[in-house]
């Protein structure tokens, strides 16, 4: 439904300010703008200057890696929609999904992978990752999360900071990943645009770029911001200080809307019109007012995401996702009513104030709360290789909570929950007709310590194979250095 | 005064019930037993707990009249794990600081944890619900930080990897103390045993701490040594400040007298391989004894680590070239160095409140090409007998502590769980801060606010 908006506000701001379009709109637009009386066409502005001329500036080059028809037969199937499927097959054809089901007949002409004895999932889907902007080594140079000159810092894209030679993309996708949300980091109310990547090894950014997915924004609550900007003397020092900040950060984001509705309706009525100056941060807080831009919110109390959700219905916009969010349990069922996820971990309490209360089954108490969303993410390089392990300790401590649980339910914890928290569920997370062929194939249950994956599938290319060095790559960086990165 | 008096009884009886505890006899049955000592695993039998210790350990052990009987149904018994490279006891909350660091020109060496110690931690119980028992508890390296905590609060963090710091020397902090062992228990004394080893950091973070460079440490460090046999051959001279000076105080200088000895190990804080390879060397010149700390590229120099005879503590899941230190950093370096004999133990990932993961990083090591045995020992056996209480702990063996947890099946893989946690043969609770707190919020519908609720 946002998606939908979101194309639908695209094509009207498009005609209106004078692209190049055959829709309806547009022709009433033009037509009002040739009629004899109405004054001269006002000259387009060039696109560097209008918000809404290109929705993205650094469009994604993504390109599949050369696939097969692939039928991957005899495993246990995880689907990622709750299902498992023993002695499963799984066909793959130009690189989507073609069909998933038990002792399905394999079509001639594909290549058949014997997996009896195996398990295969969807490809690992990391909601929170800092690879790239906080790369390996990490030395200073390398340090590129954190823009920590202002506390509101909508301005900027965690792209820009994207190192695609970090080794630690190799390192993740032989632990299973295939998607990754690259985002800011949280030392800012408002931390910047967050980037979706495929995982795939490549030379630019743009070419890691998931073609038709959703920018996010990166907000922060509690004690990061404060504790930055307080030590350097200014505001925000306090909680409510950060608050302050949110909502002064939208009422100029709304403001600015404005303007630039305004500009437009006079274009659209062929009146002189002077166009609002383009400021980077409020295009991109506009847009998540349009809905068009999703909202990823580090926040770990249960009272500031209450807080956050009031915001977010003051100036009408959805929190996404909440993030570490280590005291989601204790109001799973206002985030259930609310349709937001929490992407958590299962271990990782105790380090500062606001992650004291975290506990081991807070993503199975999400889980269990009726429409909950729980999320098994990283936030973390080390741990983006052994998401699977995470998952199952926070399922045994679900069990452990008296929950009933599957595995099948548990694995969409880091597969089609993630997809849905990042938006782009309709095209990975799960295994079903038509998406892309995004999947794992396991030598153990991956809720075993001992599950290693044997292959990765990203778009039915095979992008990992633990068997074969053909497909094991290696950063630039790694080359000639000691060990040549084989990890 | 009646009042009063059932008072008195009352106490009584409270008294007499924990020593009852204490003398507690239990016998766990029908359990695999993975003892981590020269019996190996036992396939199915019996582990028999009295006065605190463990009296009989086998397939066909006696159930003694009397006792308690535990049935395992098929699980696990195996000894209690042993945290290595963690600061339980010394922190609460990670950002609040901890008890483990000093930057004091007159206590470096000297600087002893133990009295830091403390038991009424909320990170203990949750790290007994992880199966450990026991810990050793280490100084960490001026200037470093420990601890849990988000990517932005990572910053600082990273940056000691990453260069000198560029200030003077300072010859204090060469040396960052000394370490003690632990139990995880619910008693007041938690201290098994004191001044187990004395901690210095090398590679980039001692260079940085003897003013900017590697050699410069190793130059500082055979000073300091040889200010410590001056010291111990002219003691009286230099207790009439007729002696004469010496870099380090008098108490830094009698804190190093069982190191320069050979008696007290220095675990030595190292990832490169050049760099283990000089720290090796130097334990050989000086005649100390060393434990590597980290070793990350210790793989590439495992035959050297094995001649040397010199123990590893490191972790299975660094992996990545965090720093320039540790670029041939791998999944493999844990089987690797065992295969070459080197006796490894595994360090806890992160502070203390992950402490709980230990028993992963050993089922994620033996995935990646450690045999289980050798795994089981890394937290166990090994760094209970590289700490120097082999005697006491570290496997189930009759006359040790009985300090062990009963598992529901394999106690490496996340689905099973503890189901019964004893330390000095006293069963712990199992419950912790955690599942207080889950089980008040278990239910959200209540009538009441959650703050009603006492788990």
């Amino acid at each position: 439904m946002r998606l939908w908006t979101w194309a639908a506000t695209l094509i009207v701001a498009a005609a209106v300010s004078g692209c190049a379009t055959t829709t309806t709109p547009a022709k009433v637009a033009e037509a009002k703008a040739d009629a004899p009386a109405a004054p001269a066409k006002p000259k387009p502005l060039p696109p560097g200057l209008d918000p809404m001329a290109r929705a993205d500036a650094f469009p994604s080059t993504y390109r599949p890696m050369p696939s097969r028809p692939t039928a991957v037969v005899g495993a246990s199937v995880f689907t990622g929609t709750g299902q498992l499927i023993e002695n499963g097959v799984v066909l793959v054809k130009d690189g989507k999904i073609e069909a998933v089901g038990a002792g399905l007949a394999v079509p001639a002409g594909y290549e058949t992978v014997d997996a009896h004895g195996k398990w295969v999932t969807p490809g690992i889907i990391d909601a929170h990752s800092h690879l790239g902007v906080y790369a390996s080594p990490a030395v200073q140079a390398n340090s590129d999360g954190n823009e920590l000159t202002n506390p509101v810092t909508a301005e900027v894209w965690a792209e820009h900071s994207v190192w695609p030679q970090d080794p630690g993309f190799n390192t993740a996708r032989i632990g299973g990943v295939t998607t990754l949300l690259i985002l800011p980091g949280s030392g800012n109310l408002i931390g910047g645009r967050g980037v979706i990547l495929r995982n795939i090894p490549a030379r630019t950014v743009q070419d890691m770029k998931f073609p038709d997915a959703p920018y996010v924004l990166k907000m922060a609550c509690g004690e990061n911001p404060k504790r930055v900007y307080g030590s350097k003397g200014r505001a925000p020092s306090t909680r409510m200080g950060n608050v302050a900040g949110y909502r002064a950060a939208w009422i100029n984001a709304a403001d600015y809307q404005r303007r630039w509705d305004e500009y437009r309706a006079k274009v659209a009525k062929g009146e002189k019109a002077d166009p609002p100056k383009r400021d980077l941060g409020l295009d991109t807080l506009s847009a998540v007012l349009r809905g068009e831009i999703l909202v990823e919110n580090h926040c770990y109390r249960a009272d500031e995401m209450a807080q956050m959700i009031d915001i977010s219905k003051e100036f009408g916009y959805h929190v996404a996702a909440f993030h570490h969010a280590v005291e989601a349990y204790k109001i799973a069922d206002l985030l259930a009513d609310n349709h937001i996820c929490v992407a958590t971990w299962a271990n990782w309490w105790g380090g500062k104030m606001e992650m004291l209360d975290g506990i081991e089954a807070n993503a199975a108490l999400v889980n269990a709360a009726k429409g909950g969303c729980a999320v098994i993410k990283s936030d973390d390089p080390d741990l983006i290789q052994r998401l699977n392990q995470e998952a199952a300790e926070a399922l045994a401590a679900g069990r452990a909570a008296g929950l009933q649980i599957t595995e099948a339910d548990a694995i969409r914890w880091i597969t089609s929950n993630p997809a849905k928290a990042i938006g782009i569920d309709k095209q990975t997370g799960s295994l079903e007709p038509g998406k892309r062929a995004d999947l794992v194939i396991w030598d153990h249950d991956p809720f075993s310590i001992y599950a290693r994956t044997d292959r990765v599938y990203l778009d039915g290319a095979i992008s990992y194979d633990r068997h074969d060095p053909r497909y094991q790559p290696r950063s630039d960086f790694d080359l000639g250095q000691p060990g040549e990165g084989v990890r | 005064m009646r009042k009063v008096l059932f008072s008195a009884c009352a106490l009584a009886a409270l008294t007499l019930g924990a020593a009852a505890a204490n003398a507690e006899t239990v016998a766990i049955t029908n359990a695999k037993i993975l003892t981590a000592g020269p019996a190996g695993e036992i396939a199915s039998g019996t582990v028999v707990i009295k006065d605190g210790k463990i009296a009989a350990v086998g397939a066909s052990a006696a159930v003694p009249a009397g006792a308690r009987v535990i049935d395992a149904r098929g699980g696990v018994v195996a000894p209690g794990f042993f945290a290595t490279g963690s600061m339980l006891g010394e922190v609460e909350v990670g950002s609040l600081g901890n008890d483990l660091s000093v930057n004091n020109p007159e206590i470096g060496a000297s600087f002893d944890i133990q009295y830091g110690l403390n038991p009424g931690s909320v990170l203990f119980p949750v790290a007994r619900l992880g199966g450990l028992t026991s810990a050793v508890v280490l100084p960490i390296p001026a200037g470093r930080r420990g601890g849990d905590a988000d990517e932005e609060d990572d910053d600082d963090a990273s940056q000691y990897t990453a260069g000198p710091s560029g200030e003077g020397s300072k010859s204090h902090t060469l040396f960052s103390g000394q370490g003690a062992v632990i139990d995880l228990g619910t008693g007041d004394t938690i201290l098994t045993k004191a001044r187990v080893a004395m901690v210095a950091p090398f590679g980039s973070g001692g260079a940085a701490l003897a003013g900017g460079a590697r050699g410069a440490e190793f130059v500082a460090l055979k000073e300091a040594f040889a200010d410590v046999r001056d010291y111990m051959k002219n003691k009286a001279a230099y207790d009439k400040a007729a002696y004469r000076d010496l870099g380090l105080s008098k108490g830094d200088l009698e804190a190093l007298i069982p190191v320069v000895e050979g008696k007290m190990p220095v675990v030595a804080v190292v990832k490169r391989a050049s760099d283990i390879r000089q720290v090796l060397a130097f334990a050989r010149d000086e005649h100390i004894k060393v434990i590597l700390d980290g070793a990350q590229e210790g793989w590439v120099v495992a035959p050297e680590i094995a001649k040397a005879g010199v123990p590893v503590l490191m972790n299975p899941f660094d992996d990545r070239p965090e720093s320039y230190e540790e670029l041939a950093a791998t999944l493999d370096n844990a089987g690797r160095l065992s295969a070459a004999g080197v006796t490894v133990a595994f360090e806890s990932t992160g502070g203390s409140a992950r402490v709980r993961e230990t028993r992963y990083e050993a089922g994620s090591a033996v995935s990646h090409g450690m045999a289980y045995g050798a795994a089981l020992a890394a937290i166990t056996i090994n760094p209970a007998k590289i700490f120097g209480v082999a005697d006491r702990t570290g496997s189930l063996e009759p006359g040790k502590d009985a300090d062990l947890v009963v598992w529901t099946g394999d106690p490496f893989e996340p689905l099973s769980q503890p189901t019964a946690v004893f330390i000095h043969g006293q069963a712990q609770p199992m419950t912790s801060r955690q599942t207080e707190l889950r089980d008040r919020y278990k239910d959200l519908a209540l009538p009441l606010p959650p703050g009603y609720v006492h788990p």
